[in-house]
């Protein structure tokens, strides 16, 4: 089967490359699954799961993604995320201080402050890493 | 002439500091490799983001971002980068002669520019000097990561787009090499030279062209304040390692002159107690 490049970018460095099946991931627009050949196309990241399908396996690699970019060129797809992690590289503990942390803000803020909004896109980064490496 | 416990006395707090400039050399090393790796390891973002960036503000006809325009300058801003402590030779005095001699001689009054002093030193000096710091950030870690330093470039570039000023230069040391440094001025908003790298792919835009660019021309023009900071976090510990192997080199100069004065007079007062004693059996005959 035909596969398709994959990298992951962060201002720290690489996270990821490698070839992979097809790219699913979530979109602000909505879920995105890119198989190779698909045509240019540039779109903005939600925080979510990136997943990504190797060739001759069922298995999926997952890197929790909080939010950046979609490039996709049809041999090429390249991440471009303010912070991305590997389900392997993700400190569980850290996660779940962050969580609990986002949601004790989120009660004892009101709903229209930034920092409520704040909390809680820290609550679903947390959550999203939670979910990345299956502890949740 | 100096006693000889005087000159015992220097040459002991002489090699004390070299002792100390020693280790200070030994860190900046090992922070200075740190940041350079931190550096190399920003480039292919960076490369990634622009080449993104450029497609996209050049790939779609008949886009007005504001981030994208020249507007009539009524304000400059002007971002800094320095270091927060000394002892690294002329790296701060170099990026801080630089602005100051650029405000000075492009505006007249306080209410044409403001300061966004990274680092103590930058923002000392202009507080003292009673000039425009709006924004300042101390005790930046020695690698910062991007998370970090997300709060003052995202209101750095917030400065921009509500119109606080018009335009905004970033003032930072290029690390060229360990031994040489360069203070580079940048022009960082409006982004207006990004045609110069043409290397165009036209893209599908999932929602639209617009959206994207909101949420991409912010994080490009904060990734391009990253990277600067990691430049001038490279410079800086390169000079403070060759500023500290000077002064440890300067110490052992010293030393070596005062040992030379320390035997010289040791010698003196031996031949000068033996002529004594030479002198007093004599008187004794």
């Amino acid at each position: 089967m035909k596969t398709i490049e994959v990298s992951v970018v962060t201002p720290d460095g690489p996270v990821y490359e490698s070839d992979v099946e097809m790219v699913s991931t979530k979109a602000q627009s909505g879920e995105l699954g890119i198989l190779p050949g698909h045509i240019p196309m540039v779109a903005p990241l939600a925080i979510g799961v990136v997943r990504l399908k190797k060739s001759g396996s069922k298995e999926q690699d997952l890197i929790a993604v909080s939010g950046g970019f979609l490039e996709v060129r049809p041999d090429k797809v390249t991440i471009l995320a303010q912070a991305a992690e590997k389900a392997e590289d993700i400190d569980v503990e850290r996660a779940l201080r962050a969580k609990e942390r986002a949601e004790q803000r989120m009660r004892d803020q009101r709903v229209e402050d930034i920092d409520f909004r704040r909390a809680e896109l820290a609550l679903q980064r947390a959550i999203n890493r939670l979910t990345v490496t299956g502890k949740q | 002439m100096a006693s000889l416990r005087d000159i015992k006395n220097s040459i002991n707090s002489t090699k004390k500091m070299s002792q100390i400039t020693k280790a200070m050399e030994m860190t900046s090393a090992a922070k200075w490799n740190r940041g350079v790796m931190n550096a190399k390891a920003f480039v292919p973002y960076m490369e990634k983001i622009q080449e993104v960036t450029v497609a996209v503000a050049m790939g779609s006809n008949g886009i007005n971002h504001p981030m994208l325009q020249s507007r009539p300058i009524k304000k400059t801003g002007y971002i800094v980068m320095t270091s927060d402590r000394g002892l690294a030779g002329a790296f701060n005095s170099n990026v801080i002669r630089r602005v100051f001699q650029t405000i000075q001689s492009r505006h007249k009054s306080k209410d044409e520019y403001s300061i966004i002093a990274i680092g103590r030193v930058a923002r000392d000096f202009f507080v003292k000097r009673g000039m425009n710091v709006d924004l300042e950030i101390i005790g930046v870690s020695d690698q910062p990561s991007f998370e970090s330093i997300k709060d003052i470039t995202s209101s750095t570039v917030g400065m921009f787009s509500d119109g606080t000023f018009d335009e905004l230069y970033l003032y930072y040391t290029h690390y060229k090499s360990a031994i040489t440094q360069e203070v580079t001025e940048k022009k960082l908003l409006p982004l207006t030279d990004l045609s110069t790298f043409a290397k165009l792919t036209s893209y599908e835009f999932e929602p639209s062209a617009e959206e994207i660019l909101d949420v991409l021309l912010p994080q490009y023009a904060e990734s391009l304040i990253y990277g600067a900071l990691l430049d001038s976090k490279a410079s800086e510990h390169a000079a403070r390692m060759t500023a500290m192997r000077n002064a440890t080199d300067n110490a052992k100069e010293m030393i070596k002159n005062y040992s030379l004065i320390y035997n010289r007079a040791r010698q003196a007062a031996i031949t000068q107690e033996i002529a004594e004693i030479v002198g007093g059996a004599a008187a004794l005959e």
